[in-house]
């Protein structure tokens, strides 16, 4: 029933073991996106980012066929394609947004064969809505510790090489002179990429993890032309977005007298409206449409 | 497999991969494969919608994709391109997850929107379906020679007075049209593979526009008929044959290029 005191109070929220375990994965995709994200936007390469969570989807798929665990079939598949795309020229900026295109084309038809074969083999009749759209409170608290350590090993690789990774992004001729190897660099980085896209798609499905893996970078980055501010205030907006949005899918089921609303709708709008009002800040505050971040405090000749 | 049932399926799906290839040139030549993927997400609550509410689902598809096409344009003017289309496409799609969780009938409806149905053409779809795709052949003649100018070179178009925001909102609506009657036969995600598969297979292989759009529209019928009937003999999703065969004949195409200049190299050197 609808009531202020439920709504208010949430009766419950902490001591559930689903929650416990949704607001810990779900943190971890937001952090983890957070700084990747930055990364990727910074690089104008929002659609490589979202190409990867959708190809994912197809080893989501076949997690449920071979039956491990879901999160090492996001993984493996990201990095498929990733691969795949460094293969085929991407960076060849004429052709690279077809050859995007076509990744996620081939990976979706995939996706699209797996799903079907998950349906007539196994009786998971419900694999294509929760490796799509996700389902944050259906998350076996076993996931916790592989969602930990994927996106453990995300902030080392990017605490490791954060110089030449935000260089690399930012001013690829002048890291080019400054000895640092793209070719390396871009493999680095694809790597963070396909571990976060893992993380995100475990979290809110993979045709939704774009959103966490751009919108709050896309946010960050008219709020601060510093990198790393823009780093934090994607987590500030990130974390927010996620945690605000597992409490009002939870809180939605007194809202809608027992008909909760999915997570991911909660979040993926959250993310939206902080978009917004980043945008309409930035306006307010006179701050540029197309920000060229401050390169040289942090890295210095 | 051409039993009177299917009739309809063929009739569509060719109709289909004709108006998909002219679109798939400009979606091509413009470099915008993520507004071409962003669309048909964007349209499929639409359908969910239409659904929940027991109205026809064209019209749901119609309205929403429309929406798309607005909002996208918005927030494009507001900031980064690619980001905007990132945020409309996941917003659009988290509406739709809404939407699916609200009605009954819940896998099989999204499987069939997102990977599309072959055998779901009825009589009564046929009409509008090939209404739209007259429609979207006139709006392609009637702006063939502007969009191909604002598409290949952008300042020549301006020097003659063609509006760079009219073209786009041009280009967006064909390709909203297209996605609105493609989506229920071959689903959201694969729309976008009949858009970027062919024409990029194409462009690969020739220079003159004439030429790329003749060879898109083959390839795009080749594509569809084939994965028409492998889907109908093996009974495996649709999808999964537009994506691969449009990948392969993509791969094709680059090799083809690749070994043609490296001939073409050695004879001049």
């Amino acid at each position: 029933m609808w009531s202020f005191g439920a709504l208010l109070g949430n009766p419950g929220f902490f001591s559930s073991g689903p929650v416990q375990t949704a607001l810990i994965v779900g943190a971890c995709a937001a952090l983890v996106s957070a700084v990747i994200g930055v990364f990727s936007v910074w690089r104008g390469n929002a659609f490589a980012g979202h190409a990867l969570a959708d190809v994912s989807s197809a080893g989501g798929a076949v997690s449920f066929l071979l039956g491990i665990s879901p999160l090492l079939g996001f993984l493996g598949m990201a990095w498929i394609a990733a691969f795949s795309m460094e293969f085929l020229g991407i960076r060849i900026g004429r052709e690279r947004d077809l050859t995007t295109g076509i990744v996620l084309g081939a990976g979706l038809g995939l996706s699209a064969l797996f799903l079907y074969l998950d349906v007539t083999t196994t009786s998971t009749t419900g694999a294509a809505v929760s490796v799509m759209f996700g389902s944050l409170f259906a998350i076996p608290q076993s996931l916790i510790t592989p969602a930990l350590a994927a996106s453990g090993s995300v902030f080392l690789l990017v605490g490791l090489f954060y110089r030449p990774m935000m260089l690399a992004a930012v001013d690829p001729d002048l890291a080019a002179v400054r000895g640092v190897s793209l070719r390396w660099v871009g493999l680095l980085q694809l790597l963070a990429l396909g571990l976060a896209v893992a993380v995100c798609a475990l979290a809110i499905g993979a045709v939704l993890a774009t959103a966490l893996l751009i919108g709050p970078a896309g946010a960050a980055i008219r709020l601060s032309r510093r990198p790393g501010q823009a780093i934090l205030w994607a987590m500030v907006i990130g974390l927010t977005a996620v945690w605000g949005g597992i409490w009002m899918a939870y809180a939605s089921y007194y809202w809608f007298s027992g008909n909760a609303w999915p997570v991911s709708f909660f979040v993926v709008a959250l993310v939206f409206l902080f978009y917004l009002a980043a945008v309409l800040f930035a306006k307010v505050a006179g701050l540029a449409a197309h920000p060229k971040p401050v390169t040289w405090p942090h890295c210095e000749t | 497999m051409f039993s009177s049932f299917m009739l309809n399926t063929w009739i569509v799906a060719t109709a289909i991969a004709f108006v998909a290839a002219f679109v798939g040139f400009f979606v091509v030549a413009r470099r915008s494969a993520f507004a071409a993927h962003a669309l048909p997400l964007g349209a499929f609550p639409g359908a969910a919608a239409a659904n929940l509410l027991g109205i026809d689902p064209l019209i749901g598809l119609l309205v929403f994709v429309g929406m798309g096409v607005l909002l996208l344009r918005q927030l494009v003017r507001m900031g980064r391109r690619d980001v905007g289309t990132g945020l409309v496409l996941v917003l659009f799609l988290g509406v739709g997850a809404l939407l699916l969780s609200m009605t009954s009938e819940y896998a099989p409806a999204v499987f069939s929107l997102l990977f599309g149905e072959v055998l779901g053409v009825s009589d009564a779809d046929l009409l509008p379906i090939l209404g739209i795709c007259v429609l979207v052949v006139v709006g392609i003649v009637l702006y063939f020679r502007p969009l191909l100018l604002d598409s290949t070179f952008p300042d020549l178009a301006a020097l003659q007075g063609i509006r760079a925001s009219r073209m786009d909102l041009v280009f967006l609506t064909l390709l909203a049209l297209v996605t609105a009657t493609a989506l229920p036969v071959v689903g959201a995600f694969l729309v976008f593979t009949l858009l970027v598969g062919p024409p990029a297979a194409a462009q690969a292989l020739s220079g003159n526009p004439m030429r790329v759009l003749a060879l898109s529209v083959i390839f795009a019928e080749g594509c569809i008929w084939s994965a028409i009937a492998l889907s109908y003999w093996t009974n495996w999703p649709i999808g999964f044959f537009v994506g691969a065969i449009g990948a392969g004949l993509f791969t094709v195409a680059r090799s083809y290029r690749h070994w043609n200049q490296r001939q073409r190299n050695f004879v001049t050197v």
